[in-house]
């Protein structure tokens, strides 16, 4: 069917690749860093009740073996993290941990 | 009529004999509904096979279940009823609408439908409803595309999902769905596959349907396609050198000139702001160019676009020449096209600067002011309507003038190793203003860029 006229659609929208189709369609992961030594990790909580103990446990052994942690929460669980979060977490960090619990 | 519209209609399987469409929905239909029961009744009579569009039950129980519309599509039925005529599995003959004689004929019987009228016409066939006929299109003519589909997610804003993968030059695009994609393919007759040109820096071939989905990314509508197709084509040549234009760190981007009908046609501003935004053929024909150039050659700003400045016709910039006011032929006439052809200059230009002259009276004393603000090399001089006149009156050709402007300005070395730059001169613009206007160029010869210009095909 036609797109939806709103730029955000209740069903997913299916383009044609406008590209010579030399890359994945899907951007691939970051490669893991071979060594935590010297970069800031963010601990990201996404909200659900109990992730905190998770993090913050997660938190103090980071800490113990001197890595820099950044604390952030995202403010429910049930929808994306806002663009400014994303964004501070990009500019603060060079690697994310999301936790979920119940 | 394009390559997509006439490919893969093919006759559905149907029993020789009579076909009827209909719909419920249509009066006409269900007034003639006693004259199909006429035709079926007839024993040793061809034969008929009612499709209902709407209903599987109407006219009655026989009647061959529609409403996917997949028959009526094959059919090509645009109204209801339709009686047609299959021999060999190949129609033979077609009557729209109810008219007894020629359902008379058709069918070689006599006393149809007494109590009718002699004529009736039909309804619109459920196959041409807004939704509907996209949809069925994408159904049965999509897989002549062959693009990778790419899914969006539903949480994904359409236009934030595509800057991200890194299609769009930084404004919103249009989204390429099949059914843009399928539609903008209409305004061309070559066929989706077919190769246009190599794309630099990364040196793709690039099809029709990849500059289609591109030209519905940049906003054009399907009866630009042609034009985008013969850019592209000029661009991607040794002599335009799209590459080095790309590469170089000056300022230049590729300039779209349009000449003959098509630019009228397709309404390619060539008076007012010409060089300005407010026309949609102006803004997109450009910019499609710019966006193959992104997403097939692979010719990213920062990547293999070095530009220090760059300048802001590189989102795209696409202008006619005004062919009725000029005093001259077409520029693509000057350039060897036939007269009334149709045809895309590019031209390596930069930003645009002013030639102010509001006191020259003769043709003389304004070429000498033109000089004054031309530097060797400059690649294109739009020459004014104000401007123009003064040439019309005093009867200079288009080459008068080039040869006057060639011994006035001296040629610059100023690039390294720089081949001198060939001055095109167009006429276009507002009708006042005795302003004309001049964009530099960059390297010019077998190492820079010259101008190429290439007939639009259909």
């Amino acid at each position: 069917m036609n797109a939806p006229t709103s730029s955000l659609s209740a069903t997913a929208t299916v383009v044609l690749d406008p590209t010579a189709e030399s890359a994945p369609a899907t951007r691939p992961l970051r490669p893991r860093p071979a060594s935590l030594d010297g970069l800031t990790i963010g601990l990201l909580d996404i909200s659900k009740p109990r992730g905190d103990v998770f993090l913050d446990r997660l938190e103090a052994r980071l800490r113990e073996r001197g890595h820099m942690v950044a604390r952030y929460a995202k403010p429910t669980f049930t929808k994306p993290a806002p663009v400014d979060l994303r964004q501070e977490i990009a500019m603060h960090c060079d690697l994310v941990i999301e936790a979920l619990a119940d | 009529m394009s390559a997509t519209d006439t490919a893969e209609r093919s006759a559905p399987a149907l029993p020789d004999g009579l076909v009827v469409v209909v719909k419920r929905d249509c009066p006409t239909c269900v007034a003639v509904a006693p004259v199909l029961a006429q035709l079926a009744e007839t024993g040793g009579g061809p034969g008929v096979t009612v499709v209902s569009q709407d209903d599987p039950g109407f006219p009655g129980p026989d009647a061959l279940d529609d409403t996917s519309l997949d028959i009526s599509w094959q059919l090509g039925i645009e109204t209801v009823p339709t009686l047609l005529r299959l021999d060999g599995g190949a129609e033979t003959a077609r009557v729209v609408g109810w008219h007894r004689d020629r359902w008379e004929e058709l069918t070689g019987m006599r006393g149809l439908g007494p109590t009718l009228p002699d004529q009736r016409p039909g309804c619109g066939s459920r196959t041409l409803e807004p939704g509907l006929a996209e949809a069925l299109d994408v159904r049965h003519r999509g897989g002549l595309m062959r693009s990778r589909r790419v899914t969006l997610s539903p949480l994904e804003d359409d236009f934030e999902a595509m800057w991200e993968r890194g299609w769009t030059d930084g404004l919103p695009v249009v989204t390429p769905t099949e059914s843009r994609v399928l539609a903008m393919l209409g305004g061309t007759a070559r066929r989706p596959d077919e190769v246009v040109a190599v794309v630099p820096p990364n040196l793709v071939s690039v099809t029709v349907e990849k500059v289609a989905v591109n030209a519905v990314m940049a906003g054009c509508r399907p009866e630009y396609l042609p034009v985008v197709l013969a850019a592209i084509e000029a661009a991607c040549t040794d002599e335009f050198n799209i590459h080095g234009v790309l590469a170089t760190t000056y300022s230049v981007g590729p300039v779209v000139i349009v000449s003959g009908p098509v630019a009228r046609a397709i309404g390619v501003n060539s008076g007012v702001n010409v060089l300005g935004q407010g026309y949609r053929a102006n803004s997109t024909i450009g910019r499609a160019l710019q966006l193959v150039v992104r997403n097939i050659g692979g010719g990213l700003p920062g990547g293999v676009d070095r530009a220090t400045l760059g300048n802001p016709g590189k989102v795209g910039l696409c202008i006619a020449e005004d062919e009725e006011g000029s005093p001259w032929e077409p520029l693509s006439v000057w350039r060897g096209v036939p007269a009334g052809r149709s045809a895309v200059t590019v031209v390596a230009g930069g930003g645009v600067r002013t030639a102010a002259d509001q006191l020259s009276r003769t043709a003389e004393d304004l070429t000498r002011n033109l000089a004054r603000s031309l530097r060797g090399q400059d690649s294109l001089l739009i020459v004014s309507p104000d401007h123009g006149r003064l040439y019309r009156e005093a009867g200079w050709s288009r080459a008068r003038l080039a040869d006057a402007l060639a011994e006035l300005v001296p040629t610059r070395p100023g690039l390294a190793g720089s081949n001198p730059v060939e001055l095109l001169i167009m006429y276009a613009g507002g009708r006042a203003g005795l302003f004309s206007g001049v964009m530099e160029g960059w390297v010019g010869g077998a190492t820079g860029s010259v101008p190429v210009t290439v007939e639009v095909r259909p």
